[in-house]
């Protein structure tokens, strides 16, 4: 390691950007400042505990675990498409799935709002067939299309990257050995790509939990979600120490489930993307 | 072979350094930052200003008081002007958050309608100028509704399930439902607090939406029948939608101010009076109030309308209607427990 040097602003960037803030963020939420001056207090992550915040809570989990069951169940076959196709065209399906996040996030889920609503692009096209019209837009179901809409890329792109370096020889070998199809999938690819899945689900569940545009557009503001919650602390209320105390409960809360996860992921033999 | 590199790394941050300080010390011309509400200003008057004085102005808006309050309070911007309404004005006041402006060089002061000066939130007229006013009320699409709005109870009507839009701000909504009970906007009591948060709750089913900017593109294309806005905004859609109008009901509304201040953040203080007199130039004045279809505190703006807007009771209500509506004051620590009951509305299913 001749070059050590190299990483120091790496390091420096670090601790300036990653470990000062949440020190920062840390202090916050166990103080509490008044005319006096400040005192140290756990009060603020108590305040949590009352029913009204764990709803919130618990609504923001089931809407990611919802969205996360869903991206997963479109993107695995999704990347096993892509992985199995020829590899020029391969690249080319590559790009259109990588095309559209190019374009800022906010616009696009703003184009879902102009889709969505009740005299939008889709019920306009199901009146001219007379069809009955659509009306999903301000529900739990556009916050949820929305997260799959902009988190979908997440889990595609690892597993078709885990896809694409399984060993052939492997599948062959099963074959060879009589297995069919299912079973090839079963016993095979699938425990191979769960690093891929893995890392998938953690991608598409982090910012899924912790958003705040998506409900904010897509839910018409009746949803509050903890990152509106969150941001609702900060923005509105004024109450930096409470927004603090849950910013770090859903620090530790994202940190166990990574590294419930990264333990399954290591248990597979498997290396995970990052 | 690494020292060189090391050296090269070193020298060409030295260099960027002075390179970088030389280019400050060449521009003279001085920026400052105007942070205002989204859609609050005809922005081809930035540029005159800009062209007049050689000043550069960084133009950044925000959609409530409360998100504006938060940017500039904890310091490290450096916002030279901010547009905030009357109870945030009295808020910022009182934490010492505002110069004081001289009032020498803002001579263009005296167009400002006297009923505008001495108000509760700025008693010696010391810290703000009256940009715009209005109220808050009911925007209707007359298409699809055939009864007189003239109470907030119709935002309570069944008939309209799914055709409602409600502001996403916590005073405007909780205000206008402490109205509807008769208490009064700036209630401390808990009790009355309660009771308006059960009413929001009853009443969630039957809202389509908690917006704020958004509402005007969903009111202009008939995505909704009522909804709750700010005057300026109303007559804004009403032109572009003649099927829309306005009404003030009848418990009573939120009248409102919003004047220019300085923050104490201001770098460029006698710049910023500069900008402020030159926003209270007659011709500037008028250009924005036709723009943005606000009230206009100017009284020579205001002489330059069309009579049509002169005399339009969405922008001009008469004054029995006025002496009905109420106006904000700083809720202090009680933001609190406002913010609770908002959650709780928000999270009730």
């Amino acid at each position: 390691m001749k070059n050590k040097w190299i990483a120091y602003p790496y390091i420096v960037w670090m601790i300036l950007f990653t470990v000062v803030p949440i020190l920062l963020v840390l202090f916050y939420s166990i103080t509490f400042r008044d005319g006096l001056g400040i005192t140290f207090t756990l009060e603020n992550y108590k305040r949590f505990f009352d029913p009204v915040y764990i709803g919130v809570l618990v609504h923001s989990i089931n809407l990611a675990l919802i969205s996360t069951a869903i991206c997963l169940l479109l993107g695995y076959p999704m990347a096993m498409i892509i992985a199995k196709s020829p590899i020029g065209y391969r690249n080319m399906l590559i790009l259109f799935f990588v095309i559209p996040m190019w374009m800022n996030f906010l616009l696009r889920t703003y184009a879902w709002m102009t889709l969505l609503e009740r005299s939008g692009l889709i019920n306009k096209f199901l009146a001219s067939l007379n069809l009955p019209a659509f009306n999903i837009m301000y529900s739990n179901s556009a916050v949820v299309l929305g997260m799959v809409y902009n988190f979908l890329p997440f889990m595609v792109l690892p597993i078709y990257s885990v896809l694409i370096k399984i060993d052939k020889n492997l599948i062959e070998a099963a074959e060879d050995l009589g297995a069919d199809g299912l079973k090839v999938f079963r016993e095979v690819i699938f425990p191979l790509s769960l690093p891929g899945v893995v890392s998938g689900i953690i991608m598409v569940f982090m910012p899924a939990i912790t958003t705040f545009v998506i409900s904010r557009l897509l839910g018409g503001g009746q949803f509050t979600l903890i990152g509106n919650l969150i941001e609702q602390q900060f923005l509105v209320a004024g109450d930096w120490n409470f927004g603090s105390a849950i910013s770090m409960l859903m620090l530790v809360l994202i940190l166990l489930c990574s590294s419930v996860m990264g333990r399954e992921d290591k248990d597979e033999g498997g290396v995970g993307l990052w | 072979m690494k020292s060189i590199i090391k050296r090269l790394a070193v020298f060409s941050f030295a260099l960027l350094m002075v390179l970088s300080m030389t280019s400050c010390r060449g521009e003279d011309k001085v920026t400052i930052n105007v942070y205002n509400w989204g859609d609050y200003i005809d922005e081809s008057v930035i540029t005159e200003f800009e062209e007049k004085y050689g000043i550069n102005v960084n133009y950044e808006m925000y959609d409530t008081n409360e998100s504006m309050y938060q940017k500039i309070k904890p310091g490290g911007v450096s916002y030279d002007i901010a547009i905030p309404s009357d109870y945030m004005i009295s808020k910022m006041i009182k934490e010492d958050m505002l110069h004081k402006i001289d009032f020498n060089n803002v001579p263009n002061y005296k167009y400002i309608d006297e009923n505008f000066k001495d108000l509760e939130y700025d008693p010696d007229n010391e810290y703000s100028v009256p940009y715009m006013w209005g109220t808050v009320g009911i925007l209707y699409n007359k298409t699809m509704i055939n009864e007189a709005v003239d109470s907030w109870d119709i935002l309570w009507d069944e008939k309209y399930k799914k055709q409602i839009l409600m502001k996403d701000s916590q005073r405007e909504t909780i205000g206008l439902a402490l109205q509807r009970l008769g208490y009064s906007l700036n209630t401390r009591a808990i009790d009355e607090l309660e009771k308006a948060k059960e009413e929001l709750i009853k009443q969630k089913p039957l809202v389509l939406a908690y917006v704020v900017d958004e509402v005007k593109d969903k009111m202009i294309s008939g995505e909704a029948a009522l909804s709750v806005v700010w005057a300026g905004d109303a007559v804004n859609m009403i032109s572009q939608n003649p099927d829309l109008d306005y009404a003030i009901p009848k418990e009573g509304s939120n009248f409102f101010v919003d004047g220019m201040v300085i923050p104490k953040t201001s770098k460029n203080k006698k710049e910023a009076e500069m900008f402020i007199n030159f926003m209270c130039e007659p011709e500037i004045a008028f250009k924005n109030t036709d723009y943005i279809g606000y009230s206009t505190p100017h009284t020579e703006a205001k002489k330059m309308l069309d009579d049509e807007i002169a005399n339009n009771p969405v922008a001009y209500p008469r004054d029995e209607v006025l002496k009905n509506c109420e106006v904000y004051r700083d809720l202090g620590d009680m933001v609190k427990i406002y913010d609770r009951i908002w959650t709780e509305i928000k999270v009730a299913k």
